[in-house]
């Protein structure tokens, strides 16, 4: 049937375990960055709380309410970044974005993992929104901080 | 009311999308556009376009005569009294605005209160919450009851002395729910407030009539009607427009201008400075025509059909959930059960079908509800049973679908 097979194309297996079993969701303990997000035309939010020591990303977690695409993608996306240095974050961040966009990218750099099911949102441009917003949180958080820093 | 006619009227909705035949169920959003609309607004930029109010020259004479043309086919829909009551706007987010930052603040203070219901669309919230903010006044919120309606009761007693503007909505674009707005105006003008009215979703539907509801305000957007975006309407009771000061000062709206003064002109002119959306206006007169053919009390009838079919019909899927009562205007929000509405919506666009997710810009409604978001299809002149029978088979594939994926 028609539908099922273009569902397919977005909703990928790994997306739907990660939207049931969403990884690194829940409150973390402890001195944490708080960034709240939100979509405003369509009422998702996310609250991603990552915890930052010596420029390293050393635990990423997420609470919050939206749709399939953009809650698996906090839960893909707080896997990866776990462990990361913040450079190395924002860069899978930009590879992501260009990812979003259709765009070539590099998929050799990083581990994507689990990342390019996702790819499948490129053919429904309504829902690019919802993929990154996650991504979209982290940016903030880690712009806040430096800009904290350098205060 | 042949439907099957009417849509053909109706180029958009003659194509496919993703495969299939559009079915727009969309049109609380805004509605499609019927053929006589857009050559109306095609042949005044083709034949007549000038700026209205000030040109000696024929086309000039023409083009206010499309305009005020157009404000007098709005009056006679309506039912107001005299043209000076009907002000063009940009929509009726404008015109709320207009009532707000004018009569609102010229006539609030401290102690004063603002009563509205908990199924405001946002541009009947923030205007008034934003006028209480710079006079001191209080927003006071009547209760609502389990199925979304108002009750008098709670009218009577959330209205007091202090009431003095009750903004509420005609029809709610969530819940389908239409307000009895002429019990509520006696009520609050019996506590000497005034009522301002969101018509947006009763006004392309229902046969309004606005000395008999005797509502102080009335607003309404003309592209949820068949008209063009960026065209609505503030109908005010003239004997209020009169001492309300404009909210943009500029040309078109002046009487005589002097180095350190000015004055108006006379309402409704002085409410619509800069040039306006002549085209607009010119194609909501067009709009209203074309409703006037089929007649209000049709389509009344035709909606009515529709959503009690519609309601029938989604009642029978397992899982899904509809919010709102049953006496309703032509739209049903819903959700499925472990299906986020946006997914829901994905899917069924993927089938041609067009629906609405998201918070529906209601967002204290949608946590009155206790959800975050919800899936709404909304019908119109153009849509007949065969595209609930669409919407329907569309979501059950769509629940199974997730079903499957959850299993």
């Amino acid at each position: 049937m028609s539908l099922h097979s273009n569902l397919d194309t977005l909703y990928r297996q790994v997306i739907m375990d990660h939207y049931k079993n969403p990884r690194n969701k829940g409150d973390m303990e402890g001195e944490t960055l708080h960034v709240n997000m939100n979509n405003p035309t369509c009422g998702d939010r996310i609250q991603l709380q990552l915890r930052v020591e010596d420029d390293k990303i050393s635990d990423a977690k997420f609470v919050g309410e939206g749709c399939s695409i953009s809650l698996s993608s906090a839960s893909m996306m707080t896997e990866a970044v776990k462990g990361q240095p913040v450079e190395n974050a924002l860069e899978m961040s930009n590879i992501f974005s260009q990812m979003m966009q259709g765009e070539d990218y590099d998929d050799e750099k990083y581990d994507l993992g689990d990342i390019e099911a996702l790819q499948g949102v490129t053919k429904f441009p309504a829902r690019i929104k919802c993929a990154t917003l996650a991504w979209k949180a982290m940016e903030k958080g880690l712009d806040n901080e430096e800009e904290e820093e350098t205060d | 009311m042949d439907v099957k006619e009417i849509k053909q009227q109706f180029p958009i909705l003659q194509q496919e999308v993703n495969g299939s035949p559009l079915v727009y169920l969309d049109s609380a959003a805004t509605s499609q556009k019927p053929n006589n609309v857009i050559e109306a607004v095609s042949d005044y930029y083709r034949r007549y376009n000038s700026n209205v109010h000030r040109g000696v020259h024929t086309l000039g004479g023409m083009a206010t005569d499309g305009y005020e043309g157009a404000r007098e086919k709005v009056r006679s829909f309506i039912h107001a009294p005299s043209t000076r009551n009907i002000i063009f706007t940009r929509g009726t987010t404008t015109a709320v605005n207009t009532v707000a930052s004018s009569y609102g603040r010229a006539n609030l203070q401290e102690g004063d209160e603002i009563v509205l219901t908990p199924m405001e669309h946002h541009s009947n919230i923030i205007p008034w919450q934003q006028a209480a903010k710079a006079t001191g006044a209080s927003l006071k919120y009547m209760p609502m009851q389990e199925d979304g309606t108002l009750s008098l009761e709670d009218v009577r007693s959330t209205i007091t002395s202090n009431t003095k503007i009750v903004a509420v909505t005609h029809v709610s674009n969530v819940l389908g729910t239409i307000n009895p707005i002429k019990e509520i105006t006696q009520i609050a003008h019996q506590h000497d407030a005034v009522t301002v009215v969101d018509g947006a979703q009763s006004v392309p539907h229902m046969r309004v009539d606005v000395q008999d509801l005797d509502c102080d305000f009335f607003a309404f957007s003309g592209h949820k009607m068949g008209g063009p975006t960026g065209i609505g309407v503030l109908y005010g009771k003239k004997r209020l427009l009169e001492k309300m000061e404009p909210v943009e000062f500029g040309g078109e709206m002046i009487d005589f201008v002097d180095l350190y003064d000015s004055t108006w002109k006379e309402t409704p002119w002085k409410f619509e400075g800069g040039t306006p959306l002549i085209a607009g206006a010119i194609g909501l007169g067009a709009a209203i025509d074309f409703l006037e053919d089929i007649g209000m009390e049709n389509i009344e009838a035709h909606e009515e059909e529709l959503a009690q079919y519609a309601l029938q019909s989604l009642r029978s899927i397992d899982g899904l959930h509809i919010y709102g009562p049953k006496e309703r205007a032509a739209l049903v929000t819903f959700n499925i059960d472990d299906v986020h509405p946006h997914d829901a919506a994905t899917a069924l666009d993927i089938g041609g079908i067009a629906v609405r997710a998201g918070h529906h810009c209601a967002q204290p409604l949608m946590k009155w509800l206790n959800v975050v978001a919800t899936a709404r299809a909304s019908f119109y002149i153009y849509n007949t049973k065969e595209d609930v029978d669409a919407l329907t088979d569309g979501l059950i594939k769509t629940k199974e679908y997730f079903g499957d994926v959850f299993a």
